[in-house]
């Protein structure tokens, strides 16, 4: 698969993240190299193998419906790169 | 511009949070108004190596919505994460149900105009709520509130079967309606309980293609959902008429001015890249779970206006009413158990005790009074002790506040019984003729229309108190003598 520029973008766009030329270059060789290898397990012939999602056939594996307290507000706040002590504060998301 | 040539084409998203203590995939509370950010966990907030724990009452909620509106029910079912960035989802993914909606191919019918028509269900599947994000609140920042994230949530899509804001209302209703019955959300527009998402579409009557279609976002309540439909048809149908090609977008309601503004462009269509979620095991719904789910689903609204009018005959206005509030219908159910005037149980709820409700902002759920006690009321009524007009504005009052009082014992207390001792109502009746000689000069002058106002000052004058059928009698007695 041609992984060109445009694709590069498209993928920085939605992970919202951005790269310069430079990186560019280097995720393009990365890139190249994973789908290599996924090309590679393609030629495998998978007719009439079901994909496997699941590591086991467990069904129906419920929780009781209990409410719990796990973390505070403020450990749950902790990570937050910016927060006012209640709510976390991200850019503006819709301009007013 | 002539609209009429004009077909609109609507299908609706509805999203229904459901009613359960916790979170869908996480035990955090599951309440609506806490503090922000108080209501979450490490599950929520998407920490690494958290794994999601799915809540035991989704299955039962999901098969309930799907038997009400008549979907079949996929038996194995799997989740799937759907891929976005946005800040107030913090593991980057929404866990949903792609491929294996929990209920599919289903309709509801509703009635527009006298007219039954069926809107079909595409689909309802689960997912999880996103959390809530507020503009306007920092000049700088948007402000995060994950409370809400993780909520349990269907999602009812239905097909573009919906012609007319009408219609489109009446398919909201009615669906609010059937959640409450089931007793899986309050469904409270205005708290987000239940929110909508309007597809909409014009194309020339008769036309084979659908136009091109925008949603509409963030309508928050029934009215507005008609607003909403309302203007974009007339915006659509402009942009047509002058050869502009209507384009796919997201547009947001805006409640202020009843407009329609774009929210994103389709050039930023989004990829939301499904795959299955490996950490949620499959959810199996077997023959015999549905079958116990069907025997416990409570009458729902349709059906019991069915029965109240076909078996008790009342009008299909007052099976309406009755049946718009699942509470309301219950006491109606319970109170006919003790009376058969159906009729008269139906007046003093949509008289009397709903005009109390409304001004004490309260509800029949936790109404002072036991049906059965309302009947008590009606057949002191029947038996003439007691005057509609005397027990709905003064007896209905005062028991409220003291209802283990039998409501014969507190009416004689209050001395509100009905007068049927001849003396009394003589008595009364001699007052008022003599407060209005005139009136009587002018009744033996012939205008015998006077009665009914020498009735009304004696009802007046005895608190209403005064037997009419008695007093009308010796009214009439009386005037003759007075002749």
């Amino acid at each position: 698969m041609d992984i060109n520029n445009e694709l590069i973008d498209k993928l920085a766009n939605l992970a919202k993240l951005n790269f310069d030329d430079t990186t560019k270059e280097a995720i393009r060789g990365d890139l190249e190299k994973a789908l290599t290898f996924f090309e590679k397990i393609s030629e495998l012939d998978t007719e009439n193998v079901e994909p496997l999602i699941y590591m086991n056939e467990e069904v129906n594996v419920f929780r009781k419906d209990e409410a719990k307290t796990l973390i505070s507000r403020a450990e749950g706040l902790k990570n937050a790169p910016l927060q006012d002590g209640e709510f976390i504060k991200v850019p503006k998301v819709i301009e007013q | 511009m002539d609209i009429s040539k004009y077909e609109t084409v609507i299908g609706l998203e509805i999203h229904v949070q459901l009613q359960t203590n916790s979170k869908i995939f996480a035990p955090d509370t599951n309440s609506f108004g806490a503090e922000p950010n108080t209501n979450i966990s490490y599950i929520t907030l998407g920490h690494p190596g958290t794994l999601p724990f799915a809540n035991e009452r989704i299955m039962e909620y999901a098969v309930k919505i799907g038997l009400a509106t008549n979907c079949k029910i996929e038996r194995h079912n799997r989740f799937a994460r759907k891929n976005y960035f946005y800040a107030d989802l913090p593991k980057g993914y929404q866990i949903t149900q792609n491929l294996t909606p929990i209920c599919y191919d289903g309709y509801l019918p509703i009635e527009v105009n006298g007219e039954v028509k069926k809107i079909g269900i595409t689909r309802i599947h689960l997912e999880e709520d996103a959390g809530k994000s507020t503009h306007d609140q920092d000049p700088n920042y948007s402000l995060i509130d994950l409370n809400r994230a993780g909520t349990p949530l269907v999602e009812i899509v239905s097909e573009p079967d919906i012609r007319s804001a009408d219609e489109a209302y009446q398919y909201v209703s009615d669906m609010r309606r059937i959640v409450r019955y089931l007793g899986i959300s309050d469904a409270d527009m205005e708290k987000g309980n239940l929110r909508c998402d309007v597809n909409i579409s014009v194309m020339l009557k008769g036309a084979k293609e659908y136009g091109e279609r925008v949603e509409v976002k963030n309508i928050n309540s029934l009215r507005n959902v008609k607003r909403a439909i309302e203007f974009e048809t007339k915006r659509q149908i402009k942009l047509v008429e002058k050869g502009v090609q209507v384009e796919r977008q997201t547009r947001s309601f805006d409640a202020s001015n009843g407009t329609t503004f774009s929210l994103r462009d389709k050039e930023l269509a989004h990829d939301y890249r499904y795959f299955p979620e490996p950490d949620l095991p499959q959810m199996y719904v077997s023959e015999e779970y549905i079958a116990a789910i069907e025997a416990e689903m409570p009458t729902l609204p349709k059906a019991l206006q069915d029965e109240f009018t076909q078996k008790l005959g009342l009008s299909a206005y007052d099976a309406g009413v009755l049946t718009d509030e699942k509470e309301m219908a219950a006491y109606f159910c319970e109170a006919i158990k003790h009376t058969d005037d159906y009729k008269a149980v139906v007046n003093w709820l949509m008289g009397p005790v709903k005009e109390y409700l409304n001004k004490n902002n309260a509800d029949i759920g936790n109404f002072a009074l036991l049906p059965k006690q309302l009947v008590e009321l009606i057949h002191l009524i029947k038996d003439g002790q007691l005057s509609f007009s005397v027990a709905a504005q003064k007896l209905l009052p005062e028991w409220i506040e003291q209802p283990q009082m039998s409501a014969l014992n507190l009416a004689k207390s209050l001395n509100l019984l009905m007068e049927s001792d001849d003396d009394f109502i003589e008595e009364v009746i001699e007052r008022v003729l003599q407060q209005f000689p005139d009136k009587v000069k002018a009744y033996q002058k012939g205008r015998k229309g006077m009665t009914g106002f020498f009735m009304g000052q004696i009802m007046k004058a005895s608190k209403g108190k005064a037997d009419p059928k008695l007093t009308n009698k010796l009214l009439a007695k009386k005037l003759k003598e007075v002749n």
